[in-house]
C-alpha cells in the first residue's frame, strides 16, 4: 500500500532532491556561461530520471519472478507430483485442468451410459411382471401361464440382484470420478493468485510509466482497439445477474425472444 | 428424424446426444464446428440442427447464416444451445433465423420443451 502511495504521489524523495539541486546548478552554470558543464548536468539530469525507472523496473521484475517461482501446487501422490513437476507454466497447468475435467466427464458418462440400459430393462420387465401379477390376482391366469410367470419371476429376481449390484458399482465409481475437483480447484486457485499478483505488478508498472511520461512530457497516441466481435462468440458471461446487457437464464432468453415475436 | 449436433466439446455433444436419445431421437451425427457441419448438412439429409455458438473455425451463428442462405437447407430447423448470453447476440441469432435458443447450463426439461415447441410450429 505504501509503495502504491509513493507511486501515486510521484517520485522517490531522494530523486526529487537530486533533480532540484541539479536543476538549480544547471541554471547557475548557464547564467555563468559554462555551457560545457551545463551539458554534463543535463546528461546527469536525464540519468536521474532513468535511474528511478530502472530501480522500479528491477524491483517489479524481482517480485514477478518471485511470484512465478512460488507458483507451486501440493501433489497428493507420486503420480500427481510427477505430472505437476513436468508443468512449468500456468497455461500447461490450465491445460491439465481441461484434460482432467474432460476425463472425469467422459468416465462419468461411460458409467451412466452403461447403467441406463440396465435401469430401463429392469423398469420394462418390472412393468410387464406387475401386469401379469395383477392378472394372477384377478384369477385370470391359466395354470400353464402361471408356471411360465413363476419361472420368469425367478429369473427376474436373479437379474435384478445382479443389475442393481452393477448399478451400485457404477454409482460409486461416478462418485470417485469427481475427485478431479480437488486437484483442478487447487491448480485454478494458484493460477488465479498468480494472475492477480502479475496484474498488481503490471499496474504499478503502468502507474510508474505514467509518472515517467509526465516528467518527460511524452504523449502517446493510442489506437482505438477493435472491439471483440460478439459474432464470433465470447463464451460464458460472469456475474450475469449484475449486468444489463446479459441474460441471467433461460427465462430471460424466452422473454427476450417472445418480445421479438417468437 | 435425423439430427446433427455441432459443438467443439465432445463432452457437450455426448450430453446432448444422450438427452436426444431419451427424447426418442436415436439417429444423430456429430460435428465439431461449422466448417465440418456444413458439408455434412449439404449431403446428409438432416431434419434438425442443434448447434453451439462459440467454436473455432466457423461459429454457430455463421453456420446458421450459411444454412439460411442455402437454397436446399434454408427451411432446416435450427436450435442454438450455447453459453452466449448477451442480449445483442440473442437478437442477432433471432434475426439470422434461429428457431430456438437454449442457454447453457441447461436442463433436460428445457431442451425437451424447446425441441417440442420447434416441431409444433413446423407441423
Amino acid at each position: 500500500m505504501s509503495e502504491n502511495d509513493k507511486n501515486q504521489q510521484g517520485l522517490d524523495p531522494e530523486i526529487t532532491e537530486k533533480l532540484r539541486s541539479q536543476a538549480a546548478e544547471l541554471v547557475e552554470q548557464v547564467n555563468a556561461g559554462e555551457y560545457g558543464r551545463a551539458m554534463t548536468l543535463i546528461n546527469d539530469l536525464s540519468e536521474v530520471r532513468d535511474q528511478s525507472l530502472y530501480r522500479e523496473v528491477g524491483r517489479l521484475t524481482r517480485s514477478l519472478h518471485e511470484a512465478i517461482r512460488n507458483f507451486q501446487i501440493d501433489p497428493r501422490n507420486a503420480e500427481q507430483s510427477e505430472a505437476l513437476s513436468k508443468m512449468t507454466d500456468a497455461s500447461d497447468r490450465l491445460e491439465y485442468v481441461v484434460q482432467m475435467t474432460g476425463k472425469a466427464a467422459n468416465r462419468t458418462m461411460d458409467l451412466v451410459e452403461e447403467a441406463m440400459p440396465r435401469a430401463s430393462a429392469i423398469r420394462d420387465e418390472a412393468a410387464e411382471l406387475r401386469d401379469e401379477w395383477q392378472r394372477l390376482r384377478r384369477r385370470e391366469m391359466a395354470p400353464e401361464e402361471f408356471r411360465e410367470l413363476y419361472a420368469r419371476i425367478d429369473t427376474f429376481f436373479v437379474s435384478l440382484n445382479a443389475d442393481a449390484g452393477a448399478m451400485y458399482e457404477n454409482l460409486s465409481e461416478i462418485l470417485l470420478a469427481q475427485d478431479f475437483q480437488d486437484l483442478t480447484g487447487q491448480v485454478i486457485q494458484k493460477v488465479t493468485t498468480l494472475v492477480k499478483e502479475v496484474e498488481e505488478h503490471l499496474l504499478s508498472l503502468v502507474v510508474m510509466a505514467s509518472h515517467v511520461d509526465q516528467i518527460t512530457g511524452t504523449v502517446h497516441e493510442l489506437e482505438e482497439k477493435d472491439k471483440v466481435s460478439a459474432e464470433q462468440g465470447v463464451g460464458p458471461q460472469i456475474k450475469a445477474q449484475e449486468r444489463e446487457d446479459v441474460v441471467s437464464g433461460q427465462d430471460d432468453v424466452d422473454d427476450l425472444l417472445s418480445s421479438l415475436g417468437f | 428424424m435425423k439430427i446433427l449436433i455441432v459443438d467443439d466439446f465432445s463432452t457437450m455433444r455426448r450430453i446432448i446426444k444422450n438427452l436426444l436419445r431419451d427424447l426418442g431421437f436415436t439417429n444423430t451425427d456429430e460435428a465439431d464446428d461449422g466448417n465440418t457441419a456444413l458439408p455434412m448438412l449439404r449431403s446428409g439429409k438432416y431434419d434438425f440442427l442443434v448447434t453451439d455458438w462459440n467454436m473455432p473455425g466457423m461459429s454457430g451463428l455463421d453456420l446458421l447464416k450459411a444454412v439460411r442462405a442455402d437454397e436446399n437447407l434454408k427451411t432446416l430447423p435450427v436450435l442454438m444451445v450455447t453459453a452466449e448470453a448477451k442480449r445483442d447476440q440473442i437478437v442477432a441469432a433471432a434475426q439470422a433465423g434461429v428457431n430456438g435458443y437454449v442457454v447453457k447450463p441447461f436442463t433436460a426439461a428445457v431442451l425437451k420443451e424447446k425441441i417440442e415447441k420447434i416441431f409444433e410450429r413446423i407441423q
